[in-house]
């Protein structure tokens, strides 16, 4: 059975009624009338799905972006690139499988495409650490970005994670520390780099992968740098304000937007990516195909320039005006 | 799913950093006003002051003895938490330190709703400690013959959490050493990211990497030294990329808080976990350095890593 957010209810109420309103007419002959029902059903679901899906409020998000049938980095590299290679492990410990990497082409392009991987069902999930990388992940990552330099390969990350892992072999191998090499070493990586948020952009987790020249997120995707639910327990004492906190918070793919902390909003399907993949990884292949021309057409010290200049506006804070001399 | 699954991935979905994890065991009680003393105590000869009673040993010291010995237990060396301008004090040469943008102060630019409001805490910490504008006192300053950008974090304002003017401040000493040749050095305490600035403060994180990287770039040194207790946010950005790490003795350090990590894995955690004993012994921390010593251990580390100090 589909997985349904209780928003999504009604749609999905519809879309029943629909169903039947067609099976009815095909099994008692057909009736003019009721396929006139049924297309002006279907009008009325396009709006109302129209209606629920642009007026999603923050934590409504957040459940979108964690929907199980949300498409993950695997599904991206299957529809919106061809020839994935993957490439394991560190080459220090471990191959963290939280996190997927390896040659592939972006519209016949050579790239390298790193993500965080979330598993679709419980040992895949078991496999894929529900997509929370430990330190072996990021440190893979960023061999592989390294590689990519080497060979002038551009670095496209795709970030769905609720962030790194806490566990004990996480701590024991310092993973604020590969987080932060990660974070050092790809201000200055001589490649173009873009990285996209297509679901969880997870604090420290998601930035890790997140240094770039232009970052994209989805529509239904958040970025924040704590989740919803820890800052509930944090600051109302009550994991129940998770909503309250996602709306203070400001997270959602529109409001990073407006505060130009994410260069652009790739447009999902309606009713969300996980209602229609194909079309989501064709809105996102052609975003990503824009901007890696863009990026691409900069000689190494702009781009590098420009990567700087975009973090480094980042903030908002008061000083008292220079005084005349 | 079997419910042990769903619980499991429940909990994985939590929340994996506070953005300011809660001292561990630094109470509201622990700095003790006029502590009623029995008249019969062993103490009662001591002229009448302000006490503090050591968490580790348990002996009460007196305030004066505190502040003489940089504010480490003098009969067990338990190091207190010590402010950013005391810290400043005990390093650098007498008159030599140039605070930069000491009035740089922290907006509420998502007009934050909560049960408190961003811009109350703020102008409270403010009344509390005027001189402290924010979490950080950045400014260049001689240590031993070295001038150094000096980048000091204090806990007592917000959780030492890092927002916008923490890594404002920070990342323009950095540019401030890259430009002018200096070596850096930063003394960290923090419980990470500052939740109420949102996606501003997980940005200073990539903000001040990246100045690292230019100042790396410049082969120049950057020391960072680890204090109780310095978390999440600070942990996995700037703190950890020095040339060289110290930590202060018995410091608690990490990335997640050991209470997530404890509900979230179920796991037993090891003894020590996440102190800087523990964590030297996992290879993250060069020296563990007390903090009676780190002026001359910055002082030995500074001559070596510099080719010519006097023009520096
Ligand atoms: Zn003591």
């Amino acid at each position: 059975m589909k997985h349904q957010l209780e928003f999504e209810k009604p749609i999905a109420e519809l879309q029943r009624k629909i169903h039947d309103l067609r099976r009815q007419s095909e099994s008692h002959g057909s009736g003019v009338n009721v396929e006139a029902e049924a297309k002006s059903l279907e009008a009325k679901l396009e709006a109302l799905k129209h209606q629920i899906y642009s007026n999603l409020n923050a934590w409504q998000r957040v459940l979108v972006a964690r929907h199980p049938q949300r498409p993950y980095t695997l599904d991206y590299l299957n529809l919106a690139f061809n020839d994935f290679e993957e490439l394991h492990g560190d080459r220090m410990y471990a191959d963290d499988r939280a996190i997927v990497g390896g040659f592939a082409r972006l519209s016949g392009e050579r790239v390298m495409v790193i993500g965080t991987q979330k598993g679709r069902d419980t040992k895949e999930n078991i496999l894929r650490n529900f997509g929370s990388a430990h330190p072996e992940g990021y440190r893979k990552a960023l061999r592989l970005m390294r590689l990519a330099a080497k060979f002038s390969l551009p670095v496209i990350t795709l970030i769905d994670t609720a962030g790194a892992y806490p566990g004990v072999g996480s701590e024991e191998r310092h993973i604020g520390e590969a987080i932060a090499v990660n974070l050092r070493e790809m201000m200055l990586l001589d490649t173009p780099i873009l990285a996209a948020v297509i679901g969880e952009g997870g604090s420290g987790g998601a930035l890790g992968l997140g240094v770039a020249d232009r970052v994209l997120i989805l529509e239904n995707a958040y970025y924040s740098v704590i989740s919803p639910e820890g800052c509930a327990a944090i600051l109302w004492k009550d994991r129940a304000a998770s909503s309250k906190a996602a709306e203070a918070l400001r997270i959602t793919a529109a409001d990073l937007k407006r505060m130009e902390l994410v260069d652009e909003v790739v447009p999902e399907p309606l009713g969300g990516a996980h209602a229609n993949p194909s079309s989501a990884a064709a809105e996102l292949k052609s975003a990503l195909v824009r901007h890696l021309a863009e990026v691409r057409a900069l000689t190494t010290e702009d781009r590098l320039r420009g990567r700087y200049a975009k973090f480094r506006a980042f903030g908002h804070f008061s000083e008292p005006a220079i005084r005349a001399a | 799913m079997s419910s042990a699954a769903l619980k499991k991935k429940a909990l994985i979905s939590d929340p994996v950093e506070p953005a300011v994890t809660p001292p561990p065991h630094l109470g509201d009680t622990q700095f003790l006003t006029r502590p009623k003393i029995a008249p019969r105590s062993r103490k009662r000869e001591l002229p009448e002051g302000l006490w503090a009673k050591c968490p580790k040993c348990k002996e009460l010291i007196y305030d004066k003895e505190l502040d003489d010995n940089l504010k480490v237990c003098v009969k067990c060396g338990y190091h207190f938490a010590i402010s950013a301008r005391e810290r400043i004090h005990s390093l650098v040469e007498t008159c030599s330190f140039e605070e930069m943008d000491s009035q740089m102060e922290s907006v509420d630019i998502l007009r934050f709703t909560g049960p408190a409001s961003y811009e109350a805490k703020l102008a409270a910490y403010r009344r509390k400690s005027p001189l402290l504008k924010d979490a950080v006192v950045t400014g260049v300053g001689r240590i031993g013959p070295h001038r150094v950008a000096l980048g000091v974090m204090d806990f007592s304002f917000l959780g030492g959490s890092m927002g916008s003017v923490v890594g404002e401040k920070l990342t323009r000493l950095i540019e401030a050493g890259t430009n002018q040749c200096l070596p850096v050095v930063i003394i960290s305490t923090s419980g990470g990211a500052r939740m109420y600035e949102g996606m501003f403060s997980l940005m200073q994180m990539a903000k001040t990497c990246g100045a690292l990287a230019y100042h790396a770039q410049a082969r120049l040194p950057y020391i960072s030294v680890l204090t109780d207790n310095t978390y999440a946010g600070v942990i996995a950005s700037f703190a950890t990329v020095g040339d060289v790490i110290l930590a202060e003795p018995e410091a608690e350090i990490g990335f997640a808080g050991a209470r997530v990590i404890k509900d979230t894995t179920q796991a037993e955690l090891p003894p020590g976990f996440q102190t800087a004993e523990f964590l030297q012994k996992h290879g993250l921390i060069d020296a563990i350095v007390s903090r009676n010593e780190m002026k001359a251990k910055l002082i030995r580390f500074l001559h070596f890593l510099l080719k010519n100090p006097t023009q520096r």
